[in-house]
């Protein structure tokens, strides 16, 4: 069944596009309002990491994100969106500093709220000390934009999950929005292997991964508040959703998030797996958790999943 | 110097700083008067879940109660790489430490990490990277991450990175390559008493503002990143 281009609203569009196999910019363009999106400093103006050319590494026109403006029914938001397959979108020195600026800025504002599309394995190692720097400057500024209102929403499903210094950086959001395949995590599974060995993880066992760091696992543990079918438009009306919901930062939020993840620890200290931490929050049957379809396990996670937006 | 030794020489009127496993807590008095609340890792230790969990409650607990200053000592590992410590989201802990010392920072209690020892990768970003003022020791040798596990993920040889890390301070571990970038504030000596030097520093604190990326391009480390946050905040703001 093929209907002519014209007859395919937005909506539609943006509900046939997988988000995990989308580009950066085909993301912005189907989750933002039609024709809405401004972009800041975009790749005609080439500003290219300075750093790669040492390598002999290919550069990218926009370094591997895109920041800018647009709307999200009707309303305004500012936008960054990684691009997961350039340098599996790794924070370098232009990369980190566009976001920063754009935070920046919302916190000037204090009203528009910003929404980060990670796609990201963490720091770029071949500009290492630069890329982990940029992730010190993103967290403040979070930070600094929450303290005076302005809501951080981050957005995860990409090829490249949220790794390294973007976990972190998704850590400090107000609420995250997250489908299956956007793996949130620190260490990766390879980093992981290379230091403790395979029998610490095996990186190869792709079922382990997806369950360990996976967005199933996110939102049972209350990581994210919201899980996203693999398409644009789920994205965009989890966006939605999440900016009704989530309200201002402050040391109460600090103090619940405390004994949130205190209370996490309490309870699944000793779960040697996944499957384990599922069955002891009470779902019967965990091990058949990643074959879920998702509208089965939102219904799942709307009763046994943690909530974490008032703590964190 | 050993921790006990800096402890002492930062703090000549005493301290009760208490190392559990690797994990600092404590608080010590100021010679000027009033304290400081202490906290950090030790022993190049690993942080992960457990300690972090611990630390973020000591800089919690403390605010409201006390006032003062607060001091991040560094001697750590990366974050711990584990199944475990991802399985109960790693992540999550490191972010919330280092909320806890931003939030902490922006309402009266400035904050000072001093790097002694090593770090890397998410236990530096939620220690050191994560207060206003981050101070390097002399010998003090943070890096991003290890070089075999940046070999694997770069798909670069060992040789290639080595001999990468001789000559590109961008991405080459040690104090000496992180400080030109702006993340290290400054480097003090062993040569006068550590009182002094922070007495110094406290009483000439910079702003609560984030000017790292100013002073990296000041020091010539990372030419790009003031001008590009400033370009894009610019744009953001006339696109109003």
């Amino acid at each position: 069944m093929t209907a002519p281009l014209e007859d395919i609203t937005p909506a539609e569009r943006a509900r046939g596009t997988s988000f995990y196999e989308a580009s950066a910019r085909t993301r912005l363009e189907l989750l933002l309002d039609a024709g809405s999106f401004i972009e800041f400093i975009g790749p005609e103006q080439r500003e290219v990491s300075p750093h790669l050319k040492i390598f002999d590494l290919p550069e990218q026109f926009d370094d591997g994100i895109v920041v800018g403006r647009g709307r999200l029914d009707g309303s305004p938001v500012f936008v960054a969106a990684q691009e997961g397959r350039f340098m599996g979108g790794a924070f370098g020195e232009v990369h980190g500093a566009k976001l920063t600026g754009l935070l920046r800025a919302a916190r000037e504002i204090g009203s528009i709220p910003v929404l980060i599309l990670f796609d990201t394995g963490g720091v770029r190692l071949q500009e290492a000390n630069a890329g982990e720097l940029a992730i010190a400057e993103i967290m403040r500024a979070v930070m600094e934009a929450r303290s005076v209102g302005v809501k951080v929403i981050g957005l995860i499903g990409g090829k490249s999950g949220c790794y390294g210094g973007g976990g972190l950086i998704a850590g400090c959001c107000s609420a995250l929005a997250v489908s299956e395949p956007g793996r949130i995590a620190v260490s990766g599974p390879e980093v992981i292997e290379t230091n403790r060995g395979v029998e610490e993880f095996d990186s190869r066992d792709r079922s382990l991964v997806w369950r360990t760091m996976g967005g199933k696992h996110r939102r049972l543990l209350g990581a994210a508040d919201v899980f996203a079918d693999d398409n644009v438009q789920d994205f965009r009306e989890a966006a939605l959703e999440l900016l009704g919901l989530v309200g201002p930062f402050g040391l109460d939020k600090l103090k619940a998030e405390q004994e949130r993840l205190a209370d996490r620890l309490r309870r699944l200290s000793t779960c040697f797996d996944a499957v384990d931490i599922w069955t002891a929050e009470g779902i019967a049957h965990a091990e058949t958790v990643p074959e879920l379809p998702a509208d089965q396990f939102i219904a799942l996670a709307d009763r046994i999943g943690r909530i974490s937006r008032d703590a964190r | 110097m050993t921790l006990d030794d800096i402890l002492a020489s930062l703090f000549p009127d005493g301290h009760e700083v208490r190392n559990d496993r690797g994990v600092l807590l404590g608080s010590a008095r100021l010679r000027s008067g009033g304290s400081m609340l202490v906290l950090g890792v030790a022993d190049r230790t690993a942080l992960g879940v457990d300690e972090a969990i611990r630390l973020s409650g000591h800089v919690l607990k403390s605010i409201g109660r006390d006032s003062g200053p607060i001091l991040v000592l560094v001697d750590s590992d990366s974050q711990r790489m584990s199944k475990r410590d991802e399985l109960l989201g790693l992540n999550e802990f490191l972010a919330h430490l280092a909320k806890a010392l931003i939030h902490a920072d922006m309402n009266g209690r400035p904050t000072i990490g001093l790097l002694y020892g090593h770090s890397a990768a998410g236990a530096l970003l939620a220690t050191g990277l994560a207060t206003r003022v981050l101070v390097g020791l002399p010998g003090a040798d943070p890096a991003v991450m290890d070089l075999p596990s940046m070999a694997k993920v770069t798909k670069l040889s060992m040789e290639a990175l080595e001999e990468k890390a001789r000559s590109t301070p961008v991405f080459a571990p040690g104090l000496s390559n992180l400080a030109p970038m702006g993340a290290v504030h400054m480097i003090w000596s062993h040569a006068a008493p550590l009182a002094d030097q922070l007495e110094a520093l406290l009483a000439d604190m910079p702003a609560a503002r984030d000017r790292r990326d100013a002073l990296g391009k000041a020091r010539g480390g990372r030419l790009k990143a003031a001008e590009i946050a400033e370009r894009v905040r610019d744009l953001a703001l006339q696109a109003r």
